[in-house]
Parts: structure tokens; C-alpha cells; sequence
């Protein structure tokens, strides 16, 4: 099925990407073209068939429930996790004003 | 003196453990190259003082008897590993100037085996691309110029085409890439080196910068298959911040190589035989089909009967992905942040991620929202999932008759900078060949068997079982010693 302008419009809004009218007009028409070609899947038979979900047979594992377990991936790293933020604030993350 | 920098890693480890020179001057050789290499534009960020430290240390750990795996090997790193305290772009504007505070598994493991960082290397942007033209730092250029008196700048393969270009340049003696649908593979095809991508799960991907989740896996890029398989000993191994993990002992690879197929059987796929595909491809693939059985080996053909689909359904599952692992730049925690005078929060992010990320980035989290959004979620999605499960059974069912599969690695040379970045999907069909073995999770590698009529390089592929990286290592080994592929690029940069 062929998307239009509107659709494409939709979806950039809905990835949260800003998209002028010139750029929806030329996603346009790469997307159909790409959406197109993939449409050949559903001539594939797949009854009775699973969707993979695992590439490779494993099992999900648990860790310890407690604290830092991996020191790396634990609390305590506040410092870190702000060093990269674009407007880190009183040790938060600072963002435009969001309630009126 | 030879020079340092025609040596390959295994026989730097060798002639450094022997005292025939030291890692200094290992370093100092490869940061000579890259400093001197600008034009090829393979690095994003050069760090001659990281592969410096190492070699310092590999010295020390030499005259104290304590030498590890990869002592006096200096490395290049794909932009795509985090790490410690240099930047990490995955070449985007979105993660310019990103420093992150950690470091990946995969990295970390290569240095605490002694190995040395020259730089990270440029690819495609979030690795997404097959020719290295959607990188923000600019194209890398292939060092490889066709034989026809023409200066057309090639594409050095995508997306590690820092890494096979670094590696084919001898700007690093091996590098690290990653693999979600064949970008380590075909970069390595178009560049005449080697690269393997291990078993999905081999490799940790604890710090990587996720495309896909469920089909990203890093290996390394190497000059020959021995030094393939040095590397990925000590890349490859369980890492519990990884879910996808694979806990299994890392084998011992290098000292298992043997060339000698006898009693192995090969499968050669039918539906690989494309209409209309150049002839020095499927020439090259019959020459390797008779290597093989000089190895060795029986050879036999085989049927993957859902070939033509895998890469419509890789079209979609790997957008997919990306559009949900993508979701996190958002302009609040790191990366860029474009705030327009006024804008709230929704602009924000909106106005972030339209700065932030390239047009091919941007089709495919497009793409990828599409196909998950509700009314079509069950008809692009999970039909997608399912075709994938028909793949992975058609590997299975052709494994039960052969060992190892060989096809070409990609459906043609390098081609030329700009030749198919106007249409996206002249592009995709260059992952022909190397997807379906992505789908299925399967260790697969590139090694160079021919040079075209244009005096390009080209590549065949072996695909093997999940976990036998060994079987594929091994196949590659045999096709190595018989083709004797000594071309390189001739030094224009």
C-alpha cells in the first residue's frame, strides 16, 4: 500500500523528527519505493510458522538481587551519567519548561 | 630494516616476544602511516599517545617475562566502541564531542590483552550504509583506484569502511568492526582483506552503539585468517551485561587452524547463482569451489530456498530495530540538544533529532516506525520474524549435508563514490549475499580470492554452523593459501 504526504508527515511526527514539506515530499517517494519492494514478503506461505524471537538458542539469566552488583552498571555513578548531558542541572538533567 | 608496518599481527606478537624489534617502534611506525594518510580520511579521532602507552607497557611486560595475547599489536577501533574518555560518534552529529565514561567489553578485553588504540575509525553513520557515505565526518576513501587510468575514488565497503580501509592502507594491522548485515564482511571483500563475523552472541555487545540488537555482532578485519582468528580469541567471550551473551569457553582458534578439509563437505547454494551478476564473481566462486576440493573437501550443492526474501526482511527488521534503539537520542541526557528560541519539550526533541541524524538514519528509523505502528505492526513486522524463521530453518536443513557453505561475498567490486547513493535501494541490494547468514545468527567471514578485470579485489564468503567459527576459519585458511592473494593498493595518499 502506497503512503502519501500526510502519512509520511505522521510518521516523522510520530518518530519525533522534524520534517519540512520538501523533505516529506522526497521521503515520499523513497519510502514507497522501499515499502514497495519489501510488500514481496507476504507472497512467502508462513502458516503455522513463529516469528523469531532468538536468534541463537539461549536463556535469559538472572543476576543477585543486590545493590551494584556491577559496580559499572550500579548506582553511585551520578557524576558519569550527567558528564555528557547537554544541560545538566543541580545534578539532574535540565530540560525546557514543560508545565506552564 | 623491514618496514614494521607490512607486518601482520601475529608475526609483530612473534618478532616482539623474539626481541627482533620493539613495540615503540611498532607504534611509532602505524602512527606515522596514519598521520600520514589524511586523505583516505579513515579515522574520526587519531590517538597516537593511547597505541604509544601500550607499546611502553608491552616493552616493559617483555624484559619482565609477563607478555600478553596481544602485546606490541596496535589496533585500530571502529567509532562505534564506547570508549574511556575518547570520543565516540558512531559518525553522527548527534554523539559529536561524546566522551563516554566507560568502556565497551569488546575493547576493554583488547587492551587488557596488550593491544594498543592508533585512533577510532570512521564509518557509516549509526553503521548504517554499505558504501561509508553517510558517515558526518565525510567519505572514507577506498586506497584501491581501478586499473583503467582512471582516478575514480571507490567506496571502501560499509559500514567498517574505516576498518578495511585502515587495514588495506596499513594504517593498522588489524581493526575491529561490526556486523549487522554485512559490514564487516563485504568492507573487507571491496578492500582485499579479510573479516569475520563470530556467532551472534560470541561477542559482547555491552557498549556499542546498538543499530539492530538482535543482529549486531563485532568481529575483527585483519590482513589474513590467522590474524582473524587472534583477534576475535580476544574479543570474543561471555559478558554478564550482555543478555544476548553467549556463556561458552572462547576456543583456542588460531592454534586449531588447519587447512585440511579432508572429510568436510562444502555447500554451494543454488539460489546464489544470480541472473545477470558479473562474471568475474561467479568465476572467482567456481575457482574457490576448486580449492576447496584441492583442500579436501567434498562439495555439494544445496538449496536455501528463501534466500530472495532475506533481504526484504532484513529491510525491515533492521529498521525496526533502529527505530527503537534510536529513540534514546533525544537531546535530554547526552548527545546534541537543538533547542529553538521558545521551543518546549516535544520541540525539542523534534528539532534534535532533525539536526542529529543523516537522511539515511533518518529513512530508516522512518521505516522502521512504519512497520511497527499499529495497523501494520502484524503485516510488515511479524510476517518479516517469520520469513526469518523459514531462513534460519533453510541453514539448518542445508547443514545436514554440509559442513561449511561458500558463495561470493558481495554481487560486485568496489563501486565507485557516489555511483548509488541516489537511489537507497540500488544500495541495499549490495547486502545480498551477506544478510541471510546475519538473519540466522550465523558466523560467516570474507577472504579475498581474485582481482577483478578492473584489478579490484573480490571476496568469498563462508558461512558455517552456529558456534564453529572454527569450520569457517579453517575454510578460509584453505582458500587463503591457494589463491595467494598478495595484490595491495598502490600508495597514492
Amino acid at each position: 500500500m502506497a503512503i502519501d504526504q500526510a502519512t509520511v508527515k505522521k510518521i516523522a511526527s510520530l518518530a519525533r523528527i522534524a520534517i519540512s514539506d520538501a523533505e516529506a515530499a522526497a521521503m515520499e517517494g523513497e519510502l514507497n519505493n522501499i515499502l514497495g519492494w519489501v510488500e514481496q514478503l507476504g507472497e512467502v506461505d508462513v502458516a503455522g510458522v513463529e516469528p523469531m524471537t532468538a536468534v541463537i538458542p539461549n536463556t535469559l539469566r538472572l543476576r543477585d538481587d543486590v545493590v551494584d552488583a556491577d559496580p559499572l552498571t550500579g548506582g553511585g555513578r551520578r557524576d558519569d551519567v550527567l558528564a555528557n548531558a547537554p544541560e545538566p542541572q543541580h545534578g539532574f538533567f535540565g530540560v525546557p519548561k514543560v508545565i506552564e | 630494516m623491514t618496514d614494521l608496518t607490512n607486518l601482520t599481527v601475529a608475526q609483530i606478537r612473534d618478532g616482539h616476544r623474539a626481541g627482533d624489534f620493539s613495540a615503540v617502534e611498532v607504534a611509532e611506525a602505524f602512527s606515522a602511516n596514519v598521520a600520514a594518510a589524511k586523505a583516505l580520511n579513515a579515522f574520526i579521532v587519531e590517538t597516537p599517545e593511547h597505541a604509544l602507552a601500550a607499546a611502553k607497557t608491552a616493552d616493559a611486560d617483555r624484559a619482565a617475562g609477563t607478555l600478553k595475547p596481544l602485546s606490541g599489536v596496535p589496533i585500530g577501533m571502529k567509532d562505534l566502541f564506547c570508549t574511556n574518555g575518547v570520543q565516540t560518534t558512531a559518525a553522527s552529529h548527534m554523539l559529536e564531542g561524546f566522551v563516554p565514561r566507560y568502556e565497551s567489553t569488546v575493547s576493554q578485553k583488547l587492551w587488557d590483552a596488550g593491544a594498543g588504540m592508533l585512533g577510532k575509525l570512521n564509518l557509516d553513520q549509526f553503521a548504517m550504509g554499505s558504501s561509508n557515505e553517510t558517515s558526518y565526518f565525510g567519505n572514507v576513501i577506498s586506497p584501491w583506484k581501478r586499473k583503467d587510468g582512471g582516478n575514480a575514488a571507490l567506496a571502501p565497503g560499509g559500514s567498517s569502511g574505516g576498518s578495511s580501509t585502515a587495514v588495506a592502507a596499513r594504517l593498522c594491522p588489524a581493526a575491529t568492526g561490526t556486523d549487522t548485515g554485512g559490514s564487516i564482511r563485504q568492507p573487507a571483500a571491496f578492500t582485499g582483506i579479510s573479516g569475520i563475523k563470530p556467532t551472534y552472541g560470541r561477542c559482547s555487545r555491552w557498549g556499542i552503539v546498538a543499530f539492530a540488537s538482535s543482529l549486531d555482532q563485532a568481529g575483527p578485519m585483519a590482513r589474513d585468517v590467522r590474524d582473524c582468528a587472534i583477534m576475535l580469541e580476544n574479543m570474543a567471550g561471555f559478558d554478564p551485561k550482555d543478555a544476548t551473551s553467549l556463556d561458552m569457553p572462547v576456543p583456542n582458534w588460531e592454534a586449531a587452524l588447519s587447512s585440511d578439509l579432508k572429510g568436510k563437505t562444502v555447500g554451494i547454494p543454488k539460489e546464489y547463482r544470480l541472473d545477470g551478476i558479473d562474471p568475474d564473481i561467479d568465476a572467482m566462486w567456481d575457482t574457490g569451489i576448486a580449492m576447496l576440493k584441492d583442500a579436501g573437501a567434498d562439495v555439494v550443492e544445496i538449496s536455501l530456498p528463501h534466500t530472495k526474501y532475506a533481504l526484504p526482511a532484513y529491510y525491515i527488521i533492521a529498521p525496526a530495530e533502529a527505530s527503537s534503539n534510536l529513540a534514546r537520542y533525544d537531546g535530554v541526557r547526552y548527545g546534541l540538544r537543538d533547542l529553538p528560541q521558545g521551543a518546549g519539550l516535544q520541540d525539542m526533541y523534534a528539532a534534535t533529532r532533525a539536526d542529529g541524524f543523516g537522511p539515511e538514519v533518518k529513512r530508516r528509523i522512518m521505516i522502521g516506525t512504519y512497520v511497527l505502528s499499529a495497523g501494520f505492526y502484524d503485516a510488515y513486522y511479524t510476517q518479516a520474524q517469520k520469513v526469518r524463521t523459514l531462513i534460519s530453518r533453510d541453514f539448518e536443513a542445508a547443514f545436514a549435508s554440509c559442513d561449511v557453505i561458500l558463495a561470493p561475498t558481495a554481487p560486485s567490486a568496489a563501486f565507485g563514490l557516489g555511483e548509488k547513493m541516489a537511489d537507497p535501494l540500488a544500495m541495499y541490494l549490495n547486502d545480498v549475499f551477506a544478510v541471510p547468514a546475519s538473519l540466522a545468527g550465523l558466523p560467516a567471514m570474507s577472504v579475498p580470492a581474485a582481482l577483478n578485470r578492473e584489478g579490484l579485489p573480490l571476496g568469498l564468503q563462508i558461512i558455517g554452523k552456529a558456534f564453529d567459527e572454527q569450520g569457517v576459519l579453517n575454510a578460509g585458511l584453505a582458500i587463503e593459501e591457494r589463491a595467494g592473494f598478495t595484490a595491495r593498493a598502490e600508495k597514492w595518499w
